[in-house]
């Protein structure tokens, strides 16, 4: 019985039967579900959730050299974070196999950045993986532990969002177990010392070439070959579009291993067919080496270097084919995600928002959405860790150009804190920063959909962890802590006050705002609710300065919409006039 | 592609968009077809625009089709309907939830929202309007409004040979079971209703 399944799901369902042991991400769309759906399986494998990318991959590796299989996944940005031992490990290798899941964000949907990460593969001189639909995701995992164990190398398996997010139907399969043999210590191997790797430098290009020539009859390549007319080179989801797009005779040659490219294959598809198209979303990765290997092919002069491809995409970009479509002459206005009623975020960039002179850097997570209107509280957002450390940067200018008006801040949330905001918090104390941190603590990790972290208290399995403390850790720094409840705007105002107060006198505050995430299932939010008297709204809009969802104006007086609010009372505290209550 | 249907559902983040997309991939599984459903997390979640996509037919490649190329829009939110409407053939249908929820754009006063969504629909398209909030609520919990709507879709699907009542029986969690299945045959009511 065939199941439906989504990429994500069907690479955790592949990560079980490989006979993997050792699982180890931290969150970040549109990866996250592989590893959300390990637990079911924690007879056989350890999963958990690392603090940070690079831990991971890091633990992963470790397994791996252990002896075990093993497994990481993150979202494409995530292997920023973990590339440097990314790269190490490609020279160094391994004994049990070891995957790296990787998931692209092509247009963007949850992404600061559009990177297409199989140029990792080529820059790390890795294998590179790519499945395009739920099934080949699960069954691809099973042959990138063996490569990875043959070829003696980590294997990049790269997804995009509509690979991850889509589901599709899968047969299943059943677990084989992976032999473990005894451990040994091999230095020479695993002490990535110069002159190790100055040694190990042409066996990583031999490798490169063992797996273009594996690539030649490897079951993950293959020909599909029909008409000589049309010959289509395509991967990953792309290969979906293009076989609905192009005609019914034309060929297909359609690749799972896509780095190393298997250029002897390649070369006599080409020579079948008359005229060559690749086809694939993103950078021309293909393209370009084809091209180099002097093989005349189609590909990005038509189809486009920016956001993803559906159907009617690449049927317009290839055919010239303009949809038909019927416009309603009404135009619909943006709705842009917000944060969500009850937010505990909502508190204090309310707070900052009112503020003259101040500059606020943010991080990556939901309280991304403080720098949207009408709240625009946010001077810049870059990257996991960046809220600190920007800041810093920016207060060290300011110190060198004179300006002194401008109270500085750094804000990120609890699991950013211990994915990379430890480190910028050292660079502000050691560094003496006229910065004052701010860790937004709402007990879990928010925008990927609650997922636990070392300061959530729980681990991936749901089982009480140790008590990762972060007052204590930024006090044992050095700061002056304040703790307060952001949805107090009374309270959370005196506490921004004091800690202005206490950065004058030269001391280094930092504020923690603690509030449970209002969809935190473990401390539910109490449902209430907030009435406006129409006879007491005076019309002047001060509630809608705080963005909430739930708050409008309805026949020119204030209205709150029952099915939406939660009764956190911002609103009713903002409110001149106390006509919410 | 001929022989293969595709299904567009849009709404705001939160309203039960990704329910509706269930129900109906676990029916047309049962009735034998090839299925695909693609769908969008994280950010635009957040009481953002969203939208689910679902494609079922003998064989079916793209998870994800464009403009010109829904046989059918069910769109959980009227200003929603608009915004989604070019991704309908000409000759598809729209199954539209008659309930306006103001965005954070139009709340804060950006933008104003705008009036006429379900004229101008209705003058471009055959349309299915229900107003599932007001049934739901009148069950007893709007947040079924999602099922109400999917009661008056699923005729349209096209597989006569599906028990859709018993996939919501199937689909819907245990608790809400009667709920659901009074907002499913309300939803079916109010759809025969527009024949």
């Amino acid at each position: 019985m065939k199941q439906l399944l989504s990429g994500n799901e069907a690479i955790a369902r592949g990560i079980w039967e490989a006979g993997i042991k050792v699982a180890s991400a931290y969150p970040g769309t549109p990866s996250t579900e592989v590893i959300e759906n390990l637990p079911q399986y924690r007879d056989d494998i350890y999963c958990e959730w690392a603090p940070n990318e690079k831990v991971a991959l890091e633990v992963a590796y470790g397994a791996a050299v252990a002896g075990s299989r093993s497994v990481t996944a993150m979202k494409m940005v995530g292997l920023n974070v973990a590339a440097d031992p990314f790269f190490t490990a490609s020279y160094l290798g391994v004994k049990g196999g070891f995957v790296i899941v990787n998931a692209d964000d092509p247009s963007m949907h949850s992404s600061q950045n559009e990177q297409d990460n199989r140029y990792y593969a080529r820059a790390a001189k890795v294998p590179l993986i790519e499945p395009s639909d739920a099934q080949e995701c699960k069954d691809f995992v099973r042959y990138a532990c063996e490569i990875s164990e043959q070829f003696d190398t980590p294997v990049l398996f790269r997804t995009t969002t509509r690979v991850s997010h889509s589901k599709s139907l899968v047969e299943l399969g059943e677990r084989t177990e992976h032999e473990f043999t005894p451990y040994a210590r091999n230095t020479k191997k695993y002490v990535c010392t110069p002159a190790n790797s100055y040694a190990k430098r042409p066996l990583v290009e031999k490798r490169l070439a063992d797996l273009a020539e594996f690539g030649y009859d490897s079951p993950l390549n293959r020909v599909e070959m029909k008409g000589t007319k049309i010959g289509v080179i395509s991967a990953s989801v792309a290969y979906q579009y293009a076989k609905e797009v192009f005609p019914e005779d034309a060929s297909f040659l359609k690749l799972g291993l896509t780095f190393p490219l298997p250029m002897r294959l390649i070369r006599e598809f080409a020579e079948k067919v008359e005229t060559l198209y690749v086809v694939e979303e993103l950078e021309p990765f293909m393209e370009d080496q084809i091209k180099a290997a002097g093989i005349p092919c189609i590909g990005k002069e038509l189809t486009g270097t920016m956001y993803e491809m559906n159907t009617q995409v690449l049927r317009e970009r290839i055919f010239g084919t303009k949809p038909e479509t019927k416009l309603p002459d009404v135009d619909a206005v943006p709705r842009p995600p917000a944060l969500c009623p009850g937010c505990p975020h909502r508190g204090f960039f309310y707070a900052m928002s009112r503020r003259k002179n101040v500059v606020l850097t943010g991080d990556i997570g939901c309280y991304t959405l403080g720098g949207t209107p009408p709240l625009n509280a946010l001077d810049s957002v870059v990257c996991m860790g960046g809220g600190f450390t920007v800041a810093m940067g920016i207060s060290k200018s300011f110190e060198r150009e004179g300006v002194t008006d401008k109270l500085i801040f750094g804000c990120m949330g609890d699991s950013t804190f211990c994915h990379s905001g430890l480190t910028g918090a050292a660079e502000i104390i050691y560094n003496k920063g006229n910065v004052i941190p701010v860790v937004l603590d709402n007990r879990i990790t928010g925008m990927t959909g609650q997922q636990d972290n070392p300061a959530s208290g729980y681990t991936l399995l749901g089982e009480p962890s140790n008590d990762f403390n972060i007052e204590k850790v930024l006090d044992a720094m050095g700061f002056t802590v304040f703790i307060v409840d952001p949805l107090d705007l009374a309270a959370m105002n005196e506490t921004i006050d004091s800690a202005i107060a206490l950065r004058k006198e030269g001391k280094f505050p930092a504020i923690i705002t603690r509030r449970p995430c209002v969809l935190l299932k473990r401390m539910p939010t109490p449902r209430k609710l907030c009435r406006v008297d129409p006879e007491k709204c005076r019309s002047c809009k001060m509630c809608l300065g705080c963005g909430c969802p739930a708050i409008a104006l309805k026949d020119g007086k204030a209205h709150v919409d029952s099915g939406q609010c939660i009764g956190c009372t911002v609103c009713a505290q903002i409110c001149p006039f106390g006509a919410i209550s | 592609m001929p022989n293969v249907k595709s299904v567009l559902i849009a709404g705001v983040g939160g309203q039960g968009a990704i329910l509706i997309s269930r129900i109906m991939t676990e029916g047309l599984m049962e009735a034998g077809f090839d299925v695909k459903q693609s769908e969008v997390h994280g950010m635009a979640q957040r009481g953002g625009s969203v939208s689910t996509q679902v494609r079922f037919g003998d064989k079916v490649y793209g998870p994800v089709f464009g403009k010109g190329e829904a046989d059918i829009l069910i769109a959980l939110e009227q200003m929603e309907a608009v915004r989604y409407a070019p991704f309908l053939k000409p000759d598809g249908v729209a199954v539209i939830n008659a309930y306006r929820q103001e965005s954070a754009a139009t709340a804060a006063g950006l933008f104003q929202y705008p009036e006429g969504c379900l004229e101008a629909m209705q003058k471009q398209f055959k349309c299915i309007v229900v107003p599932a909030n007001e049934i739901a609520e009148k069950l007893g919990n709007p947040r079924c409004m999602n099922v109400v709507l999917f009661g008056a879709c699923c005729g349209l699907m096209g597989a006569d040979s599906v028990n859709w009542e018993d996939v919501v029986r199937k689909v819907v969690p245990a608790k809400a079971l009667e709920l659901n299945l009074a907002a499913f045959r309300a939803g079916l009511a109010a759809a025969e209703k527009q024949e």
